[in-house]
C-alpha cells in the first residue's frame, strides 16, 4: 500500500514537473498549460490554487461553514492568516478574504473557512443559498502579517468579535493539537449565546484543556455568559487579569477593536497586540461634503462624486474594473490615478499627483481622474 | 444623393436613442447565460484542439490526417473568431475572469494582443471606412476604394488579393508597422520599422516554431504529416477569416467615406456610418459560431463590445429600425457576398472611370457622397431640417 502510494505520488511529481517544463509552455502557447487542464477537470491546474467544496455546515443561522479540499498547489498557511476566496455568481467573479479556522495540524488537508452571512451579503449568501458539495472553487496562497508566532508566546490572550472568531479559532486549535502547555484565554463577544459560532467546540475544549479559559460575553441581556455588553477595561481585568504578559491577538468588528487597542496604548502594550482588520469600517460617506467629480478616462464617463470609494463609484457608472478583497488587501484594483487628490479610508491620509492606487480604500477629495 | 445627407439632425439623434435603448437593454442583462456560452465554447475549442493535435501525430494514417486537420483548423477558427476576437474586444470583461479579459487574453495567431487592439479595436471600428484612417480598407496592398489613388501596382490587385488572403495571419500581424509606409511612400525609416517589428516579431517566431518545429518533432519520423498539417490549417483559418472580414466590409454596395466625416460626428451619426459601412451575410448556427458572429458585421459595429452570441437575437430590431429611417440593410448570401467582394477587387485593380467627377458611370452615387461630405455636415442637415 504504501509502496503504491510512493509510486503515485512520484508519478505526480514528475507528471507536475513535465508539465511546468518549458516545452509544455511553448505546446500550449499562447494560452498556457491551465487554460487545456481544466477543461478537463476543473481542479487540475500548474499554478492556480482551487478547491473542491466537501462538506457545507450551517453551525449559526447566519453563517455557513466550508470545508474545502486544496489542489497540489496550495502551499499551506499560518494559523491567523487569511485566503481569497472567489466564486463565480451570476456570470462574474466574485472575490472575499476569509480566514481558515481549522488546526495546523489538520490531518485530512482540508480547510475550513466560516462566513456570517449578512441580509445584504451578496457572496456570503451565495455561500450559504447556492454553493454545494462538490463544486470548484478559486482560492489565492495564504497570506497576512497577522499570524501565530514560529516561537509560541508562553501566554496567549485571544480576543474576537463575531465573525473575527475564526483566525483566533484557528490560533486556539493550533496550539491545543500542539499540546501548548501555557495559559490560553479566549475572549468572545457575540450577540447573542445563539450567533456564537463554534459554541460546542469551545464548550468542549475549556472541558477538556486545564490551560484554556473561555470567557463569553453576549450582547444582548439575559444571555447566559460570563460577561456582558460592549468591551470595557473591566471585562479585562475580569477575563484576563494577567493580559499585560500575555501576547494578545485581536479580530473583530472596527469599534470593538479600537475600543481594545485602546486599552493596549494607554498601558503602553500596544507591541503585545497583534491585530486583524476583518471588515473594513465603512467610510464615512459625507455626500454633503463630497466635492468635484470622478472622470474614467479610458471609459469616457463622469461621475459627480458621491463620496464613496472609486470603486464603488466607478461600479454605479457601469465601469468594472477589476477588484478583489475590497479592502485594501489584493491590490487586483490597484489603478492609475492621473490627477486629483485621494483619501486612504484606512489612514485617512491624502496623497497626491500621478500615482497607482487602490481605488477600493480610496475616496476621492475633490475631483479625480482614473486612467480606467 | 447619399442616405447619409439626407438625415436630419434629429434623424440622426432619434437613431441613436433607438440604437443606444437594444445596447443598454442588452448589456444590463448580461450574466450566468453569457459566461456559460463563452466558457462552454472555450471548452470545445481546446478540446478540439487537443484532439486535432493528437490524431495529426498518428498522421501517417490518411483518415486520423484528414479527421486532425479538420479539427485543428475548426479549433483556430474557433480561437481566433468567436473567442479570440470577441474576448479581446471586451465583451466579456465583465465577468472578472482573467483567462477570457481583453487585457489578458492572447490568440492562437501570430499577431500581438496589443497590436490588435490598436489596429482593430481602435482604429478599424472607431474609423470604420474612413479612407485614409481605417488601415482595412486594402490592408495598404490592395486598392479596396474608387477614393483610393490608382497607381501601377494596383494592376495586381486580384493576386496580391489572394497572397493576403493566403497569409492572412501574418498580414494581421504586421498591419500595425504600416509597411507601405516604408516601401511604397518612404515616410518611415528602417530603424523606426525594426523597433516597431521587435515585439510582433517576438510572437511570430514561438507561433512559427510551435506549429512547425516542436509539435511537428514531437512525431518523430512523421514530422512531415503533423508540418502538412499543421500548415492545412493554418491556411484553412487564413482563407476563412479573411473571407468572413473582407464580407463585412467590401460587398459593392458598402460605402466608403471621406475623412471629413468624422468632424463634429455626433453619435448617432457614427451609428449610421457603422450601418452603411458595413454587411452581413446568412447562415445556419454553425455558420454563425464560426465566422465569431461576424456574419453580423452590422450589428458587431454598433455594439463592438456586447457578447456576440446575442447580436442574432437583436438584429430584427437592428433591421426595423434601418427599414424605418431608410437605410440600407446589407446583406445576403456567404457566395453572393463573396462574389460581390471579388468582383470589387477586380474592378478597383484598374484606374476608375469616374476620376474627377463624371456624374456618368456605376459609382457616382458615391461621387455625390463623397462631394456633399466634404461640405459642412452641419449645414446640410439644418437646411434639411
Amino acid at each position: 500500500m504504501n509502496a503504491m502510494t510512493q509510486t503515485s505520488s512520484r508519478f505526480q511529481q514528475g507528471l507536475t514537473r513535465l508539465l511546468q517544463s518549458r516545452v509544455a509552455d511553448i505546446l500550449s502557447y499562447p494560452h498556457g498549460v491551465d487554460r487545456y487542464l481544466e477543461v478537463f477537470n476543473p481542479l487540475w491546474s500548474v499554478n492556480e490554487v482551487r478547491a473542491k467544496v466537501e462538506a457545507v455546515r450551517y453551525l449559526t443561522n447566519d453563517s455557513v461553514t466550508l470545508t474545502l479540499r486544496p489542489n497540489h498547489n496550495w502551499e499551506g498557511f499560518i494559523p491567523g492568516q487569511f485566503v481569497q476566496l472567489s466564486v463565480t455568481i451570476n456570470g462574474k467573479r466574485q472575490t472575499r478574504c476569509y480566514s481558515p479556522a481549522n488546526s495546523l495540524h489538520r490531518a485530512d488537508g482540508c480547510i475550513e473557512l466560516t462566513a456570517k452571512v449578512h441580509a445584504n451579503g451578496f457572496v456570503s449568501r451565495h455561500l450559504r443559498e447556492q454553493l454545494s458539495v462538490g463544486d470548484v472553487v478559486l482560492l489565492s496562497q495564504a497570506d497576512g502579517e497577522f499570524a501565530l508566532p514560529e516561537q509560541r508566546p508562553e501566554q496567549v490572550l485571544l480576543i474576537s468579535g463575531g465573525s473575527g472568531i475564526t483566525p483566533v479559532m484557528s490560533m486556539l486549535r493550533t496550539l491545543c493539537d500542539e499540546g501548548f502547555s501555557g495559559p490560553i484565554t479566549f475572549l468572545h463577544y457575540a450577540n447573542s449565546a445563539a450567533d456564537m459560532i463554534y459554541a460546542s467546540e469551545l464548550d468542549e475544549i475549556a472541558r477538556t484543556h486545564d490551560n484554556v479559559t473561555l470567557v463569553r460575553c453576549f450582547n444582548d441581556e439575559g444571555e447566559q455568559g460570563e460577561l456582558s455588553g460592549l468591551f470595557s477595561r473591566e471585562h479585562l481585568y475580569i477575563a484576563a487579569p494577567e493580559f499585560a504578559q500575555a501576547t494578545t491577538f485581536l479580530c473583530g468588528p472596527p469599534p470593538m477593536m479600537a475600543a481594545v487597542e485602546k486599552v493596549w496604548e494607554e498601558d503602553g502594550l500596544a507591541e503585545r497586540l497583534h491585530k486583524e482588520q476583518f471588515t473594513l469600517a465603512a467610510p464615512q460617506i459625507e455626500s454633503d461634503s463630497a466635492e468635484g467629480e470622478v472622470r474614467f478616462v479610458q471609459s469616457e464617463k463622469m461621475a459627480i462624486n458621491n463620496g464613496a470609494t472609486l470603486l464603488e463609484q466607478a461600479e454605479s457608472a457601469g465601469l468594472t474594473p477589476e477588484s478583489g478583497c475590497r479592502m485594501g488587501i489584493c491590490h487586483a484594483c490597484t489603478c492609475r490615478k492621473t490627477a486629483g487628490d485621494v483619501r486612504d479610508i484606512r489612514t485617512g491620509e491624502i496623497s497626491s499627483g500621478e500615482e497607482d492606487i487602490q481605488i477600493c480604500v480610496s475616496v476621492p477629495v475633490g475631483t479625480v481622474t482614473l486612467d480606467i | 444623393m447619399s442616405i447619409f445627407s439626407n438625415l436630419t439632425a434629429e434623424q440622426f439623434e432619434t437613431i441613436g436613442q433607438e440604437l443606444d435603448a437594444i445596447r443598454n437593454r442588452e448589456m444590463a442583462d448580461l450574466g450566468e447565460k453569457d459566461a456559460n456560452y463563452i466558457r462552454t465554447l472555450i471548452k470545445r475549442q481546446r478540446r478540439l484542439e487537443v484532439a486535432g493535435r493528437g490524431l495529426l501525430m498518428a498522421g501517417f494514417l490518411p483518415p486520423a490526417w484528414l479527421a486532425g486537420v479538420a479539427c485543428l483548423s475548426a479549433s483556430k477558427i474557433l480561437d481566433n473568431m468567436e473567442i479570440g476576437h470577441n474576448v479581446m474586444h471586451g465583451q466579456y470583461d465583465w465577468m472578472g475572469d482573467p483567462a477570457i479579459n481583453s487585457k489578458v487574453f492572447d490568440w492562437d495567431n501570430t499577431c500581438t494582443n496589443t497590436a490588435w487592439k490598436q489596429t482593430h479595436n481602435f482604429e478599424h471600428h472607431t474609423f470604420t471606412n474612413v479612407l485614409d484612417k481605417d488601415h482595412d480598407i486594402g490592408y495598404g496592398i490592395l486598392r479596396m476604394s474608387d477614393d483610393q489613388d490608382w497607381e501601377p501596382r494596383f494592376l495586381f490587385n486580384p493576386i496580391l488579393a489572394g497572397i493576403l488572403a493566403t497569409f492572412f495571419q501574418h498580414f494581421v500581424a504586421i498591419q500595425s508597422l504600416k509597411l507601405e509606409d516604408y516601401l511604397v511612400y518612404k515616410t518611415k525609416t528602417k530603424e523606426e520599422l525594426k523597433a516597431e517589428f521587435k515585439p510582433t516579431w517576438k510572437k511570430m517566431r514561438k507561433q512559427l516554431f510551435k506549429d512547425y518545429l516542436l509539435f511537428p518533432a514531437l512525431a518523430g519520423p512523421f514530422a512531415p504529416f503533423v508540418f502538412a498539417g499543421n500548415v492545412t490549417a493554418n491556411l484553412a483559418r487564413n482563407l476563412w477569416s479573411s473571407q468572413v472580414i473582407f464580407n463585412g466590409h467590401f460587398p459593392e454596395e458598402v460605402e466608403q467615406f471621406p475623412e471629413s466625416v468624422i468632424e463634429n460626428e455626433t453619435r448617432g451619426q457614427w451609428y449610421v456610418r457603422q450601418l452603411l459601412g458595413s454587411a452581413n451575410f446568412e447562415g445556419g448556427r454553425l455558420m454563425h459560431v464560426m465566422s465569431g458572429n461576424l456574419s453580423f458585421q452590422i450589428e458587431h459595429h454598433l455594439f463592438p463590445d456586447m457578447p456576440a452570441h446575442r447580436y442574432a437575437k437583436i438584429a430584427p430590431e437592428v433591421r426595423a429600425i434601418c427599414e424605418k429611417h431608410g437605410l440600407p440593410y446589407n446583406t445576403g448570401s456567404f457566395v453572393k457576398q463573396s462574389l460581390s467582394v471579388w468582383k470589387r477587387i477586380f474592378k478597383l485593380s484598374l484606374p476608375s472611370k469616374t476620376q474627377g467627377g463624371s456624374d456618368k458611370g456605376p459609382l457616382n452615387g458615391l461621387r455625390a457622397k463623397v462631394v456633399s461630405l466634404t461640405r459642412e455636415p452641419q449645414s446640410e442637415t439644418r437646411k434639411a431640417a
